[in-house]
């Protein structure tokens, strides 16, 4: 069956509540995951409170300074700070989103921060992303043609181009795939929205000419229609794209070859 | 389950491949669109022959059902909801079902079961019509 409950040494336990910052006044506290997979021990949460005189706004700058200035182990991954690498995704809030576009302002209370959720963990708030990246290999995210090239470039009409707006901005931070309970319970053969999102952003390209091959690869019980339309896609993705929607023109797609 | 085995040798694209698209699926997703829109009339319609049943007694309610257009109505419904719930059920076991073995026996189980119950009540609904 599904796991409903963690396995008994996944389960997290109350970590370390590190000192308060000598001096500050104006402190946020944060609950952040801890795992480290060289010792033996079980996943904890510790407790952190960071000088907000001495912060940046977003939760990504509240983690470098706990980084830089009290817990230098603590590991994340994080590159552009803007929102446009998808590295810093994570589990804040209950929400999957981007530390670096996630203002503090927009929490209430502790701010809770987890890995994606049911991903291995590498350490800390570092999921691994293998299968998820294969994923998006699997769907074949290029132009495929047979016609001979042109000279200079394949011709796209405005309006076809206008149709991959809201799939081309994609990150690929896998806040969507992880929110997505289906693609928890059946990882392995669901392909997950993200992956989907790209499969469609490449059947709608007027310049491809493997639509029905890239349709046939996706013609099957899991790999597409595992989606159920939860949504969690489309309220997780913080470059506010839907994949849901996405998805479901792809199930036309399939009944309009049919019918 | 979503574990892969780490000392599985096996490529991540390997893996994600696996045994390829089976090639179906839209059928499934077509047929339970088409079963739930007739479900919407038919259900309707089986309420209110329900509530008109409950206000006769068993010679009227016998009558009632015996009379060509009621019956009819009560096979389709009978006919599109198993197959609904046929195909919905079979989703839910494919979901949360990861044992191969135990997932097949229960597929074949909820198959057999819908065809038991659809043929049952279509039989007592036949019964009463043809014979009263």
């Amino acid at each position: 069956m599904a796991e409903f409950n963690l396995p008994k040494n996944s389960r997290l336990v109350e970590g370390k509540t590190w000192p308060k910052p000598a001096g500050a006044n104006n402190l946020r506290e944060f609950r952040i995951y801890r795992w480290d997979p060289d010792g033996e021990s079980n996943p904890r949460v510790d407790t952190y409170f960071v000088d907000l005189d001495d912060c940046g706004p977003m939760i990504l700058d509240a983690i470098i300074w706990i980084k830089n200035r009290i817990d230098p182990t603590l590991t994340f991954r994080r590159s552009c700070r803007e929102g446009i690498c998808g590295s810093c995704a994570m589990n804040i809030d209950g929400t999957n989103t981007l530390a670096c576009t996630k203002g503090m302002d927009e929490v209430s209370g502790a701010v809770r921060i987890y890995p994606l959720p049911h991903m291995p963990v590498v350490k800390d708030l570092v999921p691994d992303l293998t299968r998820f990246y294969a994923q998006h290999a699997s769907i074949e995210p290029w132009l495929k043609t047979e016609t001979p090239a042109p000279e200079k470039e394949w011709r796209q009409s405005p309006s076809d181009r206008e149709h991959l707006d809201g799939l081309y901005e994609c990150i690929l931070c896998a806040c969507c795939s992880t929110s997505c309970p289906s693609y928890w319970w059946n990882g392995d053969r669901y392909l997950g929205p993200a992956a989907l999102l790209q499969a469609y952003r490449w059947l709608i390209d007027s310049r491809d000419e493997a639509t029905g091959d890239r349709l046939d690869n996706l013609e099957d019980p899991f790999r597409l229609y595992r989606c159920h339309t939860i949504m969690n896609c489309s309220n997780a993705c913080p470059k506010g794209l839907n994949p849901a929607k996405a998805i479901a023109e792809i199930k036309k797609m399939m009944v309009a070859r049919q019918v | 389950m979503s574990q892969q085995s780490s000392s599985s040798l096996r490529t991540p694209l390997g893996r994600v491949r696996g045994l390829g698209a089976a090639k179906s699926g839209t059928d499934h997703f077509w047929k339970s669109r088409v079963t739930a829109v007739a479900n919407v009339p038919l259900t309707i319609a089986f309420v209110v022959i329900m509530l008109m049943l409950s206000k006769r007694d068993y010679a009227g309610a016998v009558k009632l059902v015996g009379q060509p257009l009621v019956a009819i109505l009560l096979l389709l419904f009978i006919g599109s909801a198993t197959y609904h719930m046929r195909l919905g059920m079979q989703v839910i076991i494919e979901d949360y079902v990861h044992s191969e073995g135990k997932k097949v026996a229960l597929l074949m189980l909820n198959t057999f079961f819908a065809i038991a119950v659809g043929l049952a009540s279509a039989y007592a609904i036949l019964k009463i019509g043809f014979a009263g």
